[in-house]
C-alpha cells in the first residue's frame, strides 16, 4: 500500500518526458492520460463510498420527515398509548413495540443457548470431516427467504402448535399464579409465541455462525493448557472458551437480535395482527414491521401513513442501536485476535 | 475425590449430549421446512406454472408474470447496485484503506447490511413512489438495489484485502497508475470472490418481500404487448410489477385453495433458486480459497 511511491514513479517518468522530442511528447501525453484516468477512477470510487453514507442519511431523513405529522399530533404519547384506530385517526405505538420486544425476547431465549450449544458441538465434538457440511446446513437455514418461514409457519407450524404445545402449556400452567396469565386463553395457533418460535429458528444460524467463528479463534494453547490440567470438554468451554470469546458472542447475539427485531414477513403471517397489549403469549398481537407491512398500502390519510412511518422510525432507531453495539463488540474482539 | 470426578464427568456428558441434541434440533428444522415445501409445492409444479399468468380465484393459471417480474427486478437491482457496491468496496480496500472515510463507511455499511428491509421499503416509497404518484417496478428495483449495495461492498472489500500486496507493488513498479493496477491486477485476482458476492446478493434479494410491498406492489397483468416490446418494456417498468414473493404473500393469505397451492409452488421455486445460488457461491469461494 504505497500510493506515494506510485505517484513518484509517474512523476519521474513525466519529468523524463519533458525533453522536447516527438517521442517524449507522446509519452508525456500518454502518461497524462493515464493520470487523468486514475484521477477519474479514484473520484468515482470515492463517490460510490460516500453514496453508501448518503443511503443511510436518506433513510434517516425520509423516516424523520415522514413521521413529523404523527409525532406532532401525538407527541411522546405516541410511544405509550395502546389505541390504534384508523377511523378516528388516533394512533399509538405501544402494542407494536410491545409485540416486537416480546417476540424478539422469546426468539433470543431459545436461539442463544441452542446456537451456542451447536457451536460447541461444531468446534469441540464434531469429527473434522462433518464440520463443514453441518455448518453449511445450518447456514442454509439463514438463506431461506423469510416469506417461506411465514407460509410454513401459517400452514404447518401454527396448526401444529395449536393442537400440541399450546393446549399443553394452558393445562400445565393453568393453576399457577402469574404463569396462568402468561399462558392464558384459547389456543389460536397464531400469536406472539408462534412468532417468537419462528424468529428463533430464523435467528439461530446467525448466532451459530458467529459464535462458531469466535470459538474457532481461541488460541489452541489456551485450550490445550486447560485439557492438560485435566479439564473435561465442558469445563474447557465454560471456563476457557466462553470467557475468552464473551465479547464476540455478545456481538453475535446482538446481531441476531437486530435481525429478529426487524424481521417482517415471517412474523406478519403468524402474529395475528391485533393492536392489543395482552399478557398472554398465546394471544394474537402485532409487531412494528408486521403493522407496516399489513397496513401501509391501505393507509388512507396523511396521519395514518405518517404514524406508520413513525413506527418505522422507532424500529430503525432500536435496530440501529442494537446493531451498532453488536458491530462495536465484534470489532473489539477482532482487534484482540488480530 | 472419586465422587467429584464422577460428578464432573456426568456434567460433561450431559452438556455434550445437549450440544449434540441442539445440532440435531437445528438440522431438524431445515429438513422439516424443505420437506414440507417439497411435499406441498411439488405436486403443483407443472409446465403451466411457467407459461400462464396468475389466475383469478377459482381458475387455473400459473406464475408467469411474477416469475418474469422477479427476474426483471432482480436484474435491474443488480445492474444498479453492483457497480456502486464494487466501486465503494474498491475505494475502501485500495485508495482509502486506512482513511477515516473508509472506517466510517465500513461501519455504516455493516449496519445497512442487517437493517430491517421494510425500512428500505419506506425510504424508497418516500423518495420515489410518493413523488411519482404511483407504484412502479422501477421503484421496486431501486429498493432491491439498496439491499444489494451493502452485500457487494462487503465482499468486494474483503476479497480485495486478500489480494497480496506484492502483486500491487510489482504492477506499480512497472509504472502503472493505480487505476490500471486495480482493474488489471487486483480485480482479476479477486474475481471469484467478487462474483460470489454478487451471487449472495442475488440470493438475498430474490426472496425479499417487505421492500417490494409498497414500491413495486403487484400486478395481475403486464404492460408488455407483442408489437412494441422495447417501449412497452419501459412502460411496464413505470407501472406496478408482480414479483414472486409478493404474489406468494398475497396468495398464501387468501382464502382460496388454488391460490394457496400456487403460493406453495412459488415458495418451492424461490427456495430452491436461493439455495442453489448460495451453494454455488460457496462452491465458488471454496475453489478459490487461498492456501
Amino acid at each position: 500500500m504505497q500510493p506515494v511511491r506510485r505517484q513518484s514513479v509517474v512523476d519521474v517518468a513525466l519529468q523524463g518526458g519533458a525533453i522536447e522530442t516527438g517521442a517524449a511528447m507522446t509519452r508525456a501525453r500518454a502518461l497524462g492520460r493515464l493520470r487523468l484516468g486514475d484521477a477519474i477512477f479514484h473520484s468515482l470510487t470515492r463517490i460510490a463510498a460516500i453514496s453508501v453514507l448518503l443511503i443511510l442519511g436518506g433513510v434517516i431523513v425520509s423516516l424523520v420527515s415522514g413521521s413529523i405529522p404523527a409525532l406532532r399530533a401525538f407527541g411522546l404519547d405516541f410511544l405509550f398509548t395502546e389505541r390504534w384506530n384508523p377511523v378516528t385517526e388516533k394512533f399509538g405505538a405501544l402494542a407494536p413495540i410491545y409485540g416486537t420486544l416480546v417476540t424478539s425476547f422469546i426468539a433470543m431465549l431459545i436461539a442463544v443457548p441452542v446456537g451456542l450449544l451447536i457451536s460447541v458441538f461444531l468446534t469441540e465434538l464434531c469429527p473434522k470431516w462433518l464440520r463443514r457440511p453441518i455448518g453449511i446446513a445450518i447456514e442454509l437455514l439463514a438463506g431461506i427467504p423469510s416469506i417461506i418461514y411465514g407460509i410454513w409457519g401459517l400452514f404447518v407450524f401454527a396448526p401444529f402448535l395449536q393442537e400440541t404445545l399450546q393446549p399443553f402449556l394452558i393445562t400445565v400452567f393453568g393453576n399457577i399464579p402469574i404463569l396462568d396469565d402468561v399462558f392464558a386463553g384459547p389456543p389460536y395457533g397464531i400469536g406472539m409465541l408462534t412468532a417468537g418460535l419462528i424468529l428463533a429458528i430464523m435467528v439461530l444460524p446467525f448466532v451459530t455462525s458467529i459464535s462458531r467463528d469466535v470459538f474457532d479463534a481461541v488460541p489452541p494453547v489456551l485450550k490445550e493448557a486447560a485439557y492438560g490440567l485435566g479439564c473435561t470438554t465442558w469445563e474447557v468451554v465454560r471456563y476457557v472458551v466462553l470467557p475468552y470469546t464473551r465479547v464476540g458472542v455478545i456481538g453475535g447475539v446482538m446481531l441476531g437480535l437486530g435481525r429478529a427485531l426487524g424481521e417482517t414477513m415471517a412474523v406478519t403471517f403468524v402474529i395475528g395482527n391485533a393492536h392489543k397489549v395482552s399478557a398472554s403469549l398465546l394471544a394474537p398481537g402485532t409487531t412494528i414491521s408486521a403493522t407496516i407491512a399489513n397496513e401501509f398500502t391501505e393507509a388512507v390519510g396523511d396521519l395514518y401513513t405518517s404514524s406508520l412511518i413513525a413506527l418505522g422510525l422507532i424500529l430503525f432507531v432500536i435496530t440501529f442501536i442494537v446493531l451498532a453495539a453488536a458491530r462495536y463488540m465484534l470489532l473489539r474482539i477482532e482487534r484482540r485476535i488480530g | 475425590m472419586n465422587a467429584l470426578y464422577a460428578r464432573r464427568r456426568r456434567r460433561n456428558g450431559i452438556m455434550m449430549t445437549m450440544s449434540l441434541a441442539a445440532t440435531l434440533f437445528g438440522l431438524g428444522w431445515l429438513v422439516l421446512i424443505l420437506g414440507v415445501l417439497l411435499w406441498q409445492g411439488f405436486s403443483g409444479l407443472s409446465l403451466a406454472v411457467f407459461t400462464e399468468m396468475t389466475p383469478p380465484p377459482g381458475a387455473d393459471g400459473g406464475l408467469l408474470n411474477p416469475i418474469v417480474g422477479s427476474l426483471i427486478l432482480t436484474v435491474l437491482a443488480v445492474l444498479i447496485g453492483t457497480p456502486i457496491g464494487m466501486l465503494a468496496g474498491t475505494y475502501m480496500a485500495e485508495y482509502g484503506r486506512h482513511s477515516r472515510l473508509s472506517s466510517v463507511v465500513r461501519f455504516i455499511n455493516d449496519i445497512l447490511l442487517s437493517a430491517p428491509s421494510i425500512v428500505v421499503g419506506i425510504f424508497i416509497y418516500e423518495v420515489m413512489v410518493f413523488p411519482m404518484g404511483h407504484f412502479s417496478g422501477l421503484a421496486g428495483a431501486v429498493a432491491l438495489a439498496v439491499i444489494v449495495i451493502p452485500v457487494v461492498v462487503r465482499t468486494t472489500e474483503d476479497m480485495l484485502m486478500l489480494v497480496p500486496n506484492q502483486l500491487r507493488e510489482a504492477a506499480s513498479a512497472l509504472g502503472l497508475p493505480r487505476a490500471v493496477v486495480i482493474s488489471k491486477v487486483c480485480y482479476r485476482a479477486a474475481k471469484a470472490g467478487m462474483i460470489t458476492g454478487v451471487l449472495l446478493a442475488i440470493a438475498r434479494i430474490s426472496g425479499e418481500t417487505a421492500p417490494l410491498l409498497f414500491t413495486a406492489l403487484n400486478n395481475q397483468f403486464w404492460a408488455l404487448d407483442g408489437k412494441a416490446p422495447v417501449s412497452s418494456f419501459f412502460e411496464s417498468l413505470n407501472a406496478p410489477m408482480a414479483s414472486l414473493p409478493v404474489v406468494i404473500f398475497q396468495f398464501a393469505l387468501s382464502p382460496y385453495k388454488d391460490w394457496q397451492k400456487l403460493a406453495w409452488t412459488g415458495a418451492l421455486i424461490i427456495t430452491f433458486t436461493v439455495l442453489a445460488l448460495s451453494i454455488a457461491a460457496r462452491a465458488l469461494s471454496a475453489s478459490r480459497k487461498p492456501s
